[in-house]
């Protein structure tokens, strides 16, 4: 089955180019591991959920791009093109001039209803060169104008119009210390109509992936280009293929559907997060081995005291002991240590993949009290290896990761809004003319 | 991608503006080498046959035949505008876009706003509908002008009102050159403040300059090069001042140095909207994220690096100089001093050669010793563009919503109160028709209200920041 990607905004439209190259290239790389029919068969499968063909051969991705304005969307036509391996549409495209101006609502209410139908159609037109449709990726920044509320305008329009496909947004959190001063006001008007027209958020904060840039790839001047690369290294080590079963040696079909039934089991907790281990340069990789015993403990040890890479992770965070009742309304106020999951999934890929044990992860004491872990955790083994890493891991969560920067977010954007209405009013007394100006 | 049109009024408008179209058409010629007419430049370009005689001529795609500004020169003697009409650039302006007459303001704003305002509105309107018609999506207005004189200040204001009656959705970007201490117009108090009553009223966003300023820069870069300390290490086309590569050499007009200046700042403004970048930001988004009240739209605004060294590789100190040179009150545009005083938002605009690491890394690196609002405590906007300046391997334009402002306008007002107690010049005024005393009155209550409200902003730094309790959801 296939995957749909619109790609939103200038964020959206960097980020989708370096997705699909990784996805791409590693499809195409010699350093599978594992036979040739194996390779080929992975290809294929890939190529049904991500391109489709055309006369000459050149593979085209599956993806409609939108932007309000032309340059971001020229450069990253160029650019697929350039790399003469595969290219976008010819006709996948649509912009205006003007752009949103970081406006949430001139994405929302005034782009959105006035090209409703120009961007449902090119939609359509991609989904009927599927055979088989498993769902939508949307990809967006919530900081900005066009990827946040025009984004959140056409996932309304594709859960209205698709009711019965699946819709996961790929969304991008903004630098904690400002990139855009409204950030605030359209990150949680974004979030609060996505949650309800969204079927899961796959949450992506620049801040983290910027540290990992820093600390674990070590590029002294990293630029957009390096954050985006360790993303779309990161969602390419959940999208491409994994078999559907222990065992089994055929690729699942669905895998939309599949990530869904695993983590989101209740419609109320739908923010999921990624982390993958190795993260590091092609230098370091080289010289690089690894055991599954020590991959799958770091990653444990991630989840539980929620650190998004490998390097400086604490290792005092346990989780609570079980018998004891569980952890009551945790107070925001306290340091959140421990980092309880709904439900977790664990991509392996590579080398011995068979013979890694994940017995940690299915300790009750990581879950909630009301989820069995058997439900709760999932694994998907797959022997071919994922981008040139002999051995690689992925971990998908529903936890309470995001719970302090939302906090964050949701405060710093009460307080711009409370605050000028009381500066106004309550601190100077000052007598208003007719427009409600001091005088 | 959308244009801009650029309305130049009175001497130091049309002088600035001069430089303007020089550099940007260098910059132009810089970039695109394959001399194809591209969206890029049609944002201040229009590409035109000019064998075509009349309106047919305009060619939208292609190799560029004829570039010709988007542009409207005004000014009411004929000395400047025939001065650029003969100089290198006569070929980029169209002699339709032009509104002259002969005797001049007489550095009176109510003969600049009221007698020639009138006069010629309806030319003025009708120059204006043209300049849009050629555009595909025209998004901006660029006043250029100074607040001193009679023409600049008071027809330059009163096109503010018209063009925000006859087009409401553009916006208004208004470059204005204040008078320094020393100016040498004695009624330039009075100007200044009649014309700032039209600029609160009507302008979408105010970037004031002001000479002494840009005269200090200047000295500052003259004796860095001059002293021999540098040497031949600095890149002699990469001065701010600089303009070098022009298209005849031609000697150095006293104010070329000064004007080149604002011309870089036009120039980095409209950067990141015209040229690719891995973090655009367009022309409506400084309005959005840089006024938080529509009164208070005066932004202060700092060019860095004045000079770069010919060292290709820049190391990261001298990277971070640049921004830490940013916020410093010598870099500053007008008479300020951002760093001592509370920052209601801020932006950066970064070009060349430097990522987001480097952007992250400075604004934490200088976070702890700026004062921002309680309510916008990380007020930044931040943006990268691919393109360096010509001559540069990056650059930064910081622009600063502070209340470092209040100063020049308190200072305004006391010279105006100083002169309008004794009535000074004041007939000169009063026997223009439509100007009456209580203009004056209704101009100085709007000013003394904006620095009322700057004030208001002060007093709220050293208070401590109250949490307002939250909105409880109802179960």
């Amino acid at each position: 089955m296939s995957i749909v990607t619109v790609q939103l905004g200038q964020c959206g439209n960097q980020i989708g180019f370096e997705v699909f190259d990784t996805l791409f290239s590693d499809s195409h790389s010699s350093q599978g591991l594992c036979s040739k029919k194996e390779n080929e068969a992975y290809q294929a499968s890939c190529k049904e959920r991500f391109f489709r063909e055309e006369e000459n051969g050149v593979p085209i991705a599956r993806a409609v791009l939108v932007d309000m304005e032309p340059k971001v969307i020229n450069q990253t036509l160029s650019k697929a093109a350039r790399s003469g391996q595969w290219k976008y549409g010819e006709h996948a495209c649509f912009c205006q001039k003007q752009g949103s101006g970081n406006n949430w609502a001139y994405g929302y209410s005034v782009h959105g209803p006035r090209n409703e139908e120009s961007i449902m159609n090119l939609i359509q037109k991609e989904v009927e060169k599927c055979d088989s449709l498993s769902g939508f990726f949307i990809i967006m920044s919530i900081a900005g104008g066009t990827g946040s509320g025009l984004g959140a305008f056409i996932t309304q329009n594709l859960q209205d119009q698709y009711s019965n496909s699946l819709r996961m947004n790929q969304i991008i959190w903004p630098y904690g210390t400002g990139e855009v001063i409204v950030q605030n006001y359209n990150s949680i008007l974004t979030l609060s109509h996505l949650y309800r027209s969204s079927d899961a958020l796959l949450v992506h904060e620049n801040d983290a992936v910027h540290k990992i840039c820093a600390k674990l790839m070590n590029i002294k001047q990293i630029s957009f280009s390096d954050i985006n690369q360790v993303l779309a290294h990161q969602l390419g080590s959940v999208f491409q293929p994994t078999y559907s079963e222990e065992g089994s040696f055929h690729y699942r079909r669905n895998p939309l559907g599949d990530l869904m039934e695993n983590l989101v089991p209740h419609p109320e907790f739908k923010m999921l997060g990624i982390r993958n281990i190795p993260q590091m340069s092609e230098n370091s990789l080289a010289y690089s081995t690894f055991t599954w015993a020590g991959l799958l403990k770091h990653l444990r040890q991630m989840l539980i005291s929620n650190a998004k890479m490998e390097e400086g992770i604490d290792w005092q965070v346990r989780p609570p002991i079980s018998g004891l009742p569980a952890l009551g309304k945790m107070s925001l106020k306290k340091e959140l240590r421990f980092n309880t999951s709904i439900a977790n999934l664990v991509i392996l890929r590579g080398k011995e993949v068979q013979s890694a044990d994940l017995e940690g992860f299915k300790d009750p004491a990581l879950y909630t009290s009301w989820l069995e872990p058997d439900t709760a955790f999932n694994v998907w083994k797959t022997q071919r290896a994922f981008n040139r890493y002999e051995k690689s891991a992925a971990l998908v969560s529903n936890s309470q990761f995001l719970i302090r920067p939302l906090d964050m977010i949701v405060g710093k954007a009460w307080n711009m809004f409370a605050s000028k209405k009381n500066w106004e009013r309550t601190v100077f007394h000052c007598p208003e003319d007719e427009d409600g100006w001091p005088q | 991608m959308t244009q801009s049109v650029v309305i130049q009024v009175g001497q130091c408008g049309n002088q600035i503006g001069c430089c303007f179209w020089d550099l940007v058409l260098r910059e132009h010629a810089a970039v695109n080498q394959k001399g194809i007419y591209d969206e890029a430049i049609s944002s201040f370009f229009r590409n035109v046959d000019t064998r075509v005689i009349g309106d047919g001529g305009s060619i939208s795609k292609g190799k560029i035949r004829s570039l010709k500004a988007r542009a409207v020169l005004i000014d009411m003697e004929e000395g400047v505008v025939n001065e650029i009409l003969q100089g290198p650039l006569r070929d980029v302006f169209d002699s339709k876009q032009l509104i002259t007459d002969i005797s001049g303001s007489g550095n009176n704003w109510a003969v600049g706003h009221k007698v020639f305002g009138s006069l010629y509105q309806e030319k003025i309107l009708e120059k204006l509908r043209k300049s849009a018609e050629h555009c595909d999506c025209l998004q901006c207005f660029f006043i250029i002008h100074s607040m001193g004189g009679g023409t600049g200040s008071g027809l330059g204001t009163f096109l503010l009102k018209v063009l925000e009656d006859e087009f409401p959705e553009v916006y208004r970007f208004v470059t204005s050159v204040y008078p320094s201490g020393e100016d040498d117009v004695i009624t330039s108090p009075y100007n200044s403040i009649l014309a700032m009553k039209e600029l609160n009223e009507h302008a979408d966003c105010v970037l004031p300059i002001d000479n002494q300023s840009l005269f200090d820069i200047i000295s500052k870069i003259d004796l860095m090069v001059n002293s021999g300390k540098l040497g031949k290490t600095v890149k002699p086309k990469s001065l701010i001042t600089s303009n070098a590569g022009a298209f005849k050499k031609q000697q150095r007009r006293p104010f070329d140095a000064m004007n080149n200046i604002v011309a870089n700042l036009l120039l980095n403004l409209t950067s990141s909207a015209r040229f690719e970048g891995s973090l655009n930001m367009d022309i409506n988004e400084i309005s959005m994220n840089l006024v938080p009240f529509p009164q208070l739209h005066y932004l202060v605004s700092s060019l860095t690096p004045l000079y770069t060294l010919a060292d290709i590789n820049v190391p990261p100190r001298r990277l971070d100089q640049m921004f830490s040179d940013a916020f410093s009150k010598d870099h500053q545009l007008i008479q300020a001093d951002p760093k001592h005083s509370l920052y209601l938002a801020c932006a950066l605009m970064v070009r060349g050669n430097v990522q987001v690491s480097d952007l992250r890394r400075n604004i934490e690196r200088l976070k702890p010793s700026l004062q921002f609002v309680s309510w916008n405590q990380e007020g930044w906007k931040t943006s990268l563009c691919s393109v360096p300046p010509v001559g540069h391997s990056h650059s930064l334009l910081a622009l600063a919503n502070n209340t470092c402002v209040k100063p020049t306008f308190v200072e305004l007002r006391e010279r105006f109160m100083r002169l309008y107690k004794k009535k000074a010049h004041l007939h000169h005024y009063l026997q223009v028709e439509g100007m009456e005393e209580s203009c004056f009155t209704e101009a100085v209550s709007s000013l003394s209200a904006l620095i009322q409200e700057y004030s208001q902003l002060d007093a709220t730094k050293s208070m401590p920041v109250e949490d307002i309790p939250r909105l409880s959801v109802a179960v």
